[in-house]
């Protein structure tokens, strides 16, 4: 029996070792925010945080995780980077079908813990690992620019009914 | 091509009793068939209709439910069931819009429902069914659920002013308050909801005029948007049924082969695996999580039959089918008459097999009993995917329930069932629901793939290069006859073969456009594919155009503009992405260049301008596009920005990296690595650029994949002089000589290293 620490609780569970975290997370403990996309480490639709950093949890065995600190997208708009990070997506209104924003939510907030201001090279690397296949590039960047500086980048005339409604 | 979808003038008064014809490119033209017959009849109305009831009573009976789209409770709560499915493009926040704009509430107010399978209330007319699709939603319910509202309107002020006993047009409607001023007082929605649900039908409704709209045409956040951020949303593979278990399958290497014999002896070992099931093609492991399946998957001893395919490969299908283009009996779209004389250009371009790669991979969770068959599962054809439950359970078709779910991404791959008829094959052998779930090498390798083409184009053209007659030999395979065989012409002709030929934006006087079918090897299944036949048939004509442009010595831009006379929307488009990227201005660095694309799929108008670096080692670097569109009125500005910065990239992705080959009978690409998909230190800045019209809206989700792929080989073409015939972009052509590939092999590896 393991003993995995997520979201800041701890979850105790009977999986094999070498069982992948993304599959703990979503089939055994229910959460179902880590998104499965390629099984290889290669879309990044995956990612959650491991003592803070960005990690691939398709290709993450559970056994080798001891007690560190896991983080998901359930839980990252408790930290300041991740809350500052979804409350941008949602003002630049990212999303398409959504489904690999939890991964490109988890790796731009590890970005903006270490890089608070980065630069469009600092996102391109930060954020190559992460595929969308509806290709919101253009405004993951502005987000996260966005999240770094407070200042809205594009779509300044977006508006959401009442004011202040998609917080 | 021109979109005529009709819209009565502004703010008029809307019988109710009219028809509303759709008449569009795309998936949509060839449907057209169906207008006027039985089945279009039925389908969206913002009236009353038959099924309405039982709809109601499934969902709950709510207090006032006008039409299959609007339910109100006592409470005051609005909820609408969205017509169309939610994969990306935006469609729940343009459709919530079109409802709260005539309702009167706000965005804010309402809670969206995915709609249950049901054709009747929920077919868009020009697919002929419950289809997300073909780039119609908006074009589709633009008319119909802005009368829904104001019906849903109507009724509830006509309650309140019978309660107040004044008259209801001096009442007004705001934020799902109905309030009448002169005698200072207020109702909700809730309130007369009861009363309002016994109110007659209202032959007549007054719709908002468009300079009174206070949500339609601004940019607005997505409605959806708030629980994907948190990752709260529930996509099909998030779906947790009690008891349920997860599965995963491997079917048959080779395209159409089957299974032979399973040796399951190591997979039932492994703990956490249930079950082993097998079907014709495929075998399931059943576990207690996917992990376990998919572990149990690879202990698996399977042998195939490898069936007739067993030795196909890539090349053996482009033979074929350049011979279809060269010597194959075709059907001809259009031919307006003999070949005038002058000097005849002729080009041949192929366009590669494609995949999907949505996101989420195909999946499905299926339970069969003895007298029900319920399915969760992401579908752009909800009630085709009932139908194929009914059909491999035997149930009747009102014992299956389809729970619709968001959609990681579709581009047409949800268009089709095949994933939902396997699940429930391989449910219907056990007890309990069981959650299949491919795994992304299974996806692509069962990927209902964007057909080959192989074309020839030419023309004629006069002394100064002007062209007098254009040609077109298309050849592949049809996705419309085995997608809606009834749909095809009478003689044989899928009109979205020739989507974006037959008709375009530039003045040349005559044409002849042929197709020649060519099916592909039975088991090479060939689907619908975001742009469907305009994505393949712009590449063709937009790259022609520019050969003839440089071929003539002129600027492509002025070449085209030239020939535009007659189309002002497409010259608009044109002179406005040229103006906004700065045509013609500052000199671009060595090997970097811009090319043009223009074209006029799914009803909107639309002008990409990409901007490319070819570096001496081949590689391309996008550095900037431009995109002008005129689509017509708008619903949601935001959803139009992003879906053509998505779809420009999405095809830009494709024409960059993608081409489904095959070898041994089955599909080469596995997986994201050797299916690249583009990444953003690749993604360049797309800005688009609208003109803004009063006129009926346009298609939008797929049009800016149309237009992507030639304005990123015209720039190619631009930089190198090298003409891209082919796709996906092969940089081995690209090179600038043999000494660019040393010098950047000198610099990144150390000498001496294994570089293998």
């Amino acid at each position: 029996m393991l003993s995995l620490s997520i979201n800041g609780q701890s979850y105790p569970v009977d999986v094999p070792d070498d069982m992948p975290l993304l599959w703990v997370l979503r089939d055994v403990i229910g959460l179902t925010g880590t998104k499965f996309g390629c099984g290889i480490a290669q879309c990044g639709a995956c990612t959650v945080h491991l003592d803070g950093q960005p990690v691939r949890s398709c290709v993450l065995p559970v056994g080798s995780l001891g007690n560190r600190a896991i983080t998901t997208i359930e839980a990252i708009g408790n930290t300041p980077a991740g809350q500052k990070i979804q409350q941008a997506w949602l003002e630049v209104d990212v999303v398409q079908c959504g489904y690999c924003q939890s991964g490109q939510i988890m790796s731009a907030t590890a970005l903006l813990q270490r890089t608070p201001n980065p630069t469009d090279a600092d996102i391109d690397a930060a954020m190559a690992g992460n595929i969308c296949r509806c290709a919101t590039y253009v405004r993951i960047r502005a987000a996260i620019k966005q999240a770094a500086t407070g200042k809205a980048e594009i779509l300044q005339t977006m508006v959401s009914a009442p004011a202040g409604a998609a917080s | 091509m021109s979109t005529t979808s009709r819209t009565p003038s502004d703010g008029d008064v809307v019988d109710l009793s009219r028809r509303h014809a759709l008449q569009s490119g795309g998936l949509a033209i060839a449907f057209l068939w169906l207008g006027g017959t039985g089945p279009v009849s039925a389908m969206i109305n913002a009236r009353r209709q038959p099924g309405d009831a039982a709809a109601a009573m499934a969902d709950g009976n709510p207090t006032f439910a006008p039409n299959a789209f609007i339910r109100v409770d006592t409470t005051g709560a609005v909820r609408l069931v969205m017509p169309s499915v939610e994969m990306g493009q935006g469609i729940y926040t343009g459709c919530s819009m079109l409802l709260a704009e005539e309702l009167g509430v706000g965005l804010d107010q309402i809670t969206v429902e995915h709609s249950p399978p049901s054709d009747e209330l929920y077919g868009i007319p020009a697919l002929g069914g419950q289809i997300t699709g073909g780039s119609t939603s908006t074009r589709a319910t633009w008319q119909v659920l802005r009368e829904a509202g104001a019906v849903a309107r109507t009724l509830l002020v006509t309650a309140a002013a019978a309660q107040w006993k004044v008259d209801p047009s001096t009442c007004t409607v705001d934020r799902g308050e109905i309030h009448h001023a002169p005698s200072a007082r207020s109702v909700g929605f809730g309130e007369v909801a009861t009363a309002a649900a016994k109110l007659p039908m209202p032959d007549k409704v007054q719709l908002t005029d468009p300079k009174d709209f206070k949500l339609l045409g601004k940019p607005m956040r997505r409605v959806d948007s708030p629980d994907k951020i948190k990752g709260a949303t529930q996509f099909g593979i998030d779906v947790r049924v009690p008891g349920m278990k997860v599965a995963t399958v491997v079917s048959c290497p080779t395209l159409g082969g089957k299974v032979s014999t399973v040796d399951d002896k190591a997979a039932r070992a492994i703990p956490g695996v249930i079950d082993v099931l097998r079907i014709d093609d495929a075998v399931a492991v059943v576990g207690e999580h996917f992990w376990a399946a998919k572990q149990g998957v690879q202990a698996l001893n399977v042998t195939w039959d490898y069936g007739p395919n067993a030795t196909l490969d890539t090349q053996q299908l482009r033979d074929a089918l350049a011979d279809s283009a060269h010597n194959g009996q075709s059907i001809v779209a259009s031919d307006t008459g003999a070949k005038p004389s002058g000097t005849l250009v002729q080009s041949e371009y192929q366009s590669p097999m494609l995949a999907h790669a949505t996101m989420e991979p195909m999946n499905a969770t299926v339970w069969v009993t003895a007298d029900k068959c319920e399915i969760w599962t992401g579908t752009q054809v909800p009630m085709r995917a009932a139908e194929e439950g009914a059909r491999i359970t035997g149930l009747p078709i009102d014992k299956v329930v389809v729970h619709n779910q968001y959609l990681g991404g579709g581009f047409g791959r949800r268009l089709e069932t095949d994933w939902v008829q396997q699940a429930v094959a391989f449910a219907k052998q056990v007890s309990y629901p069981v959650k299949v779930i491919w795994t992304r090498e299974e996806d692509i390798h069962r990927d209902i793939v964007r057909p080959m083409y192989h074309d020839l184009i030419s023309a004629v053209v006069d002394a100064n290069g002007q062209p007098v007659w254009y040609g077109y030999r298309t050849s592949g395979g049809s996705v419309l006859a085995r997608f809606a065989p009834g749909a095809m012409d009478k003689n044989g002709m899928d009109s979205d073969a020739v989507e974006c030929v037959v008709e375009i934006p530039y003045d040349i006087p005559h044409n002849k456009v042929e197709w020649i079918r060519h099916n592909m090897p039975q088991g090479l299944v060939v689907g619908w594919w975001r742009g469907v036949g305009s994505t393949h048939n712009l590449f063709v004509v937009e790259s022609f155009m520019d050969e003839l442009a440089h071929r003539a010595n002129k600027d492509p831009l002025e070449y085209r503009r030239a020939l535009l006379g007659k189309s002002p929307r497409a010259l608009a488009v044109l002179n406005l992405a040229a103006e906004k990227i700065g045509w013609g201005g500052q000199p671009l660095p060595a090997r970097t260049a811009r090319g043009i694309s223009l074209g006029e799929p799914f009803g909107s108008h639309v002008c990409a301008i990409v901007e490319a670096e070819v570096t001496p080692q081949g590689e391309v670097r996008l550095r900037r596009v431009v995109v002008a569109l005129d689509c017509g009125i708008a619903v949601n500005a935001s959803s139009i920005e992003a879906q053509v910065q998505g779809g420009v990239l999405f095809g830009l992705s494709a024409a960059l990296y993608n081409g489904i080959t095959v070898k041994n009978g089955g599909f080469e690409q596995t997986n994201f690595n050797n299916y690249r998909s583009l990444r953003i230190n690749e993604a360049p800045i797309v800005e688009v650029h609208r003109v803004i019209n009063g006129e009926p809206p346009g298609g939008l989700g797929e049009v800016g994949t149309a237009i992507a792929a030639p304005a990123l080989t015209n720039a190619i073409f631009a930089a190198t002089g090298v003409r891209l015939y082919t796709l996906p972009v092969d940089r081995n052509r690209l090179v600038q000589n043999s000494d660019a590939l040393k010098s950047v092999a000198s610099a990144s590896v150390p000498e001496g290293r294994d570089v293998a």
